[in-house]
């Protein structure tokens, strides 16, 4: 069961334009980290959108999650200076430790692996952010110590 | 009538007036002799925490009472991100790098109230050695042309009163009182300024288009969609020098006789989002923007949006669609955005760095501009050099400047003494070139003659331990999902692209598979709608070009000579080298490690998964495992260790 979703307060923030559908879907996904579906329908009502074209844009775009997302969401860069400094085996070193792949959610809803394409922290690379907060100069080694810290913070 | 005009006149020389002695006030007020400690406050340097370092500085001017003889100002990028966090004591230009919080306690003592320079925190030229005291003089920043760029360091990018003081706005003044809108554009025409976030359209023309288009209402838009992973600087003058954006906006604007602008911005880029949405209040205040701009009868409003995370929308007639609201899907040109855009309305789209030169054009002059650079390429670009390379960081340069000085002069060669084997240029629109063409002065014409493009500036540096077929796989990948999937050629043959590439990687290559890449670049090049589409094949074409060795290696040999690609690799113990310490025996994931301390380890190559956990932990010193690669390596390496197996 979804909470009880209100979205007046966002509605009331913007005019009752098409336009101002995606950033009405930012200003959601910012107040309840994913795109719950109630908030969808009230928002189709609002804008008289239906929501299947809603869900045509708010899908289009990576941004949106329909989720609840994570309590630490593990993103790893996979930009080109990223990648030539050895990202890829990072990346697969995560998803081994989490046993998830990329876009999964661990089972008992703590971490989660997503992929970015590039954050402009070039110079770090390779670049792991959990919640913000940023990793440089990664290795397979750094990313395992990683994890067992996160899931040391939530034992 | 003529009264009534007179009077109007009579206001706005007031209004300049009043501007002009506010500015001059702020100029006064800065004047004085006073320390001040600039901390670079971009993102990279954020990544490096220098929130922290900004806190403690500030702690110990409020609780030693400096605050009369220091001011510390937060700046944008240096460009110099390697080296962050970055701070730089003014107005001396001492330049400290790498500083971390507990470090303050003494700059403040020893620079600040000692007038001392601290040895320790002073950049060593790799080269000679040296210690170098002053920004201007580290060779990363000497042979840069920093027209654009180079305020960064120097203002606060959230106080617009620092912009006025360096000159800002004095150009939005200019053309407002001096020139008008078709002076501007032949200004901007006579520059050579060309667009900057790829295609390189001669910007004055794209103008001027856009102007003599039909209709009352017409629009700007200003992008920062900055999508290609490995390019940065769009968002870094974004964050850094929000009103330079701005004031070129203004200014193109009036020219082109548009009373709306849009700012599109990666969402991905909070900072910059935040700096220029700041910078936009700023300059409804000083009315810069809004009704009547400085009294003269003009108004012009800007807003931001951002995007949500798709490529495309970097994409002129994509970008419009996600700014009504829709998806981002591109639509055929003709007619352009210039005739039919945002909402049907003639629409002016230009790049962030586009719009920043706008300023300096008008201020110095399209002679004085048009002398920089080469014949068909004006100015400087704002590359990002990221990659296998020393110094990672942004670098702004004349045009024609050739890739080498770049790469050995600017960015300090390639790090770990690992020979270059190509720069990659325009992102996943753009190409792989080689070493030999090191010298060829770049600007539009010659990177596009090479295969790659100018693209919206990435420069990716990579050294021999990168796989080209992997780098080809890597950007054909990106473009495949980032594909919004409207048109076949795009859809459908930028996966089959990907599907024959992931076949060589694995060994599983076909002699065909080459001719086959080519002719579905071909197809997917001619007949696809967008940008997107019609780049897409680059990064294959490029390599196939230069590096067809590598593709015949993988194909014909199943070996990868960069040893990167997982399937064709194998790790090997080196029983002369192996001291027994056990790490990588502890450390593999699979336990495809055997051995006991102090004796030769053996790795499984059965339950072995390749994961390089055993390469990455193995000392320095010791070095004994290694990574081997094609069919005669790896059989070499099974005889040997079948025969220590049956002793």
């Amino acid at each position: 069961m979804e909470k009880r979703i209100n979205i007046k307060e966002i509605l009331n923030k913007h005019k009752r334009e098409k336009k101002e559908l995606i950033s009405l879907l930012q200003s959601i996904q910012d107040k309840f980290g994913y795109l719950p579906e109630e908030a969808i329908r009230q928002l189709s009502r609002f804008l008289n959108v239906s929501e299947n074209e809603i869900y045509g844009v708010a899908t289009f775009y990576a941004q949106f999650r329909f989720q609840e997302p994570p309590k630490h969401l593990i993103k790893v860069c996979l930009g080109t200076a990223c990648h030539v400094r050895g990202a890829p085996r990072v990346l697969e070193e995560l998803e081994r430790e989490l046993e998830i792949k990329r876009g999964e959610v661990t089972k008992d809803g703590m971490l989660g692996l997503e992929i970015v394409n590039c954050v402009g922290a070039c110079a770090l690379g390779p670049i792991v952010i959990v919640d913000e907060q940023y990793y440089g100069q990664m290795t397979s080694q750094k990313a395992r110590d990683l994890v067992d810290e996160l899931r040391k913070g939530e034992g | 009538m003529s009264s009534e005009k007179g009077k109007d006149e009579v206001v706005k020389k007031n209004l300049l007036k009043d501007l002009d002695s506010r500015i001059k006030d702020i100029r006064d007020k800065k004047n004085s002799n006073k320390k001040i400690i600039t901390v670079c406050g971009g993102t990279g340097c954020q990544a490096y925490n220098c929130k922290e370092v900004i806190n403690k500085f500030k702690e110990i001017i409020e609780k030693r009472n400096l605050k009369d003889k220091v001011d510390i100002k937060v700046t944008g990028c240096h460009g110099f991100c390697e080296r962050g966090p970055i701070v730089v004591i003014q107005p001396d230009g001492i330049f400290y790098q790498r500083i971390k919080p507990e470090n303050t306690e003494e700059i403040i003592k020893e620079t600040i109230l000692n007038g001392k320079i601290i040895e320790d925190f002073l950049y060593v030229d790799p080269v000679t050695n040296t210690r170098i005291a002053k920004e201007k003089d580290v060779p990363f920043y000497k042979k840069q042309k920093r027209l654009i760029f180079g305020n960064n360091g120097l203002i606060d990018p959230t106080n617009i009163e620092d912009y006025l003081a360096i000159g800002g706005y004095k150009s939005l003044v200019k053309v407002l009182s001096e020139m008008e809108p078709e002076q501007i554009i032949d200004e901007i025409k006579k520059s050579g300024l060309r667009g900057r976030g790829g295609a390189g359209f001669p910007t004055g023309r794209k103008w001027e288009i856009c102007r003599k288009a039909p209709g009352d209402e017409k629009f700007i838009i200003c992008n920062c969609d900055e999508g290609d992973p490995g390019a940065y600087m769009d968002r870094s003058l974004l964050e850094g020098n929000p009103h330079s954006v701005l004031e070129g906006m203004i200014i193109g604007a009036y020219a082109i006789g548009a009373n709306k602008g849009y700012i599109y911005v990666r969402k991905e880029y909070p900072l910059a989002v935040k700096n220029i949405s700041i910078a936009i209040e700023q300059a409804k205040k000083w009315n810069f923007l809004g009704k009547n701009i400085l009294g003269f009868d003009f108004s012009f409003d800007v807003e931001v949006v951002q995007g949500a995370g798709a490529f495309v929308s970097g994409e002129e007639t994509a970008m419009i669609a996600s700014i009504e609201g829709r998806r981002a899907f591109p639509v055929p040109r003709p007619p352009y955005p210039a005739q039919k855009g945002l909402w049907g309305k003639p629409t002016n789209i230009n790049n962030v760095e586009t719009w920043a030169n706008v300023p300096l054009i008008i201020d110095k002059g399209a002679d004085w501009y048009s002398k920089i650079g080469t014949d068909g390429s004006k100015g400087t670009k704002i590359f990002s050099l990221v990659g296998k390379i020393n110094n990672t960081g942004l670098v702004e340069v004349p045009m024609g400047i050739t890739l080498r000085e770049i790469i050995y002069e600017i960015g300090g060669g390639i790090p770990g003494g690992k020979k270059f084997k190509a720069v990659q240029t325009g992102g996943p629109s753009g190409g792989c070139i080689p070493d030999k063409l090191l010298d060829l002065p770049i600007d539009f014409e010659s990177l596009t003659e090479a295969g790659s493009m100018m693209g919206s500036g990435g420069m990716i540096v990579m050294d021999e331990d990168t796989c080209m077929v992997d780098v080809a796989r890597y950007f054909l990948t990106f473009t495949q999902y980032e594909s919004c999937g409207k048109c076949v050629p795009c859809r459908i043959g930028t996966k089959q692209m990907v599907e024959i590439l992931n076949r060589i990687v694995k060994g599983e290559g076909k002699p065909e598979d080459i001719d086959k890449l080519e002719e579905l670049a071909q197809t997917v090049k001619n007949g696809s709608l967008c940008g997107l589409g019609q780049t897409a094949p680059n990064p294959v074409l490029t390599t196939l070009r230069y590096f067809r060795d590598e593709y015949e290696a993988h194909i014909y040999e199943k070996k990868c000579p960069a040893k990167v690609c997982t399937d064709l690799i194998a790790y090997y113990i080196l029983p002369e080298k192996c001291v027994g310490c056990l790490l990588c025996l502890k450390n593999c994931p699979v336990e495809a490690i055997s051995g006991e301390r102090k004796k030769v380890h053996i790795i499984d190559q059965d339950k072995c998964i390749k994961c390089g956990m055993c390469y990455e932990v193995c000392p320095p010193k010791v070095k004994a495992v290694v990574k081997l690669s094609g069919k005669k390596e790896l059989e070499e390496i099974q005889k040997k260790q079948k025969i220590k197996e049956d002793k």
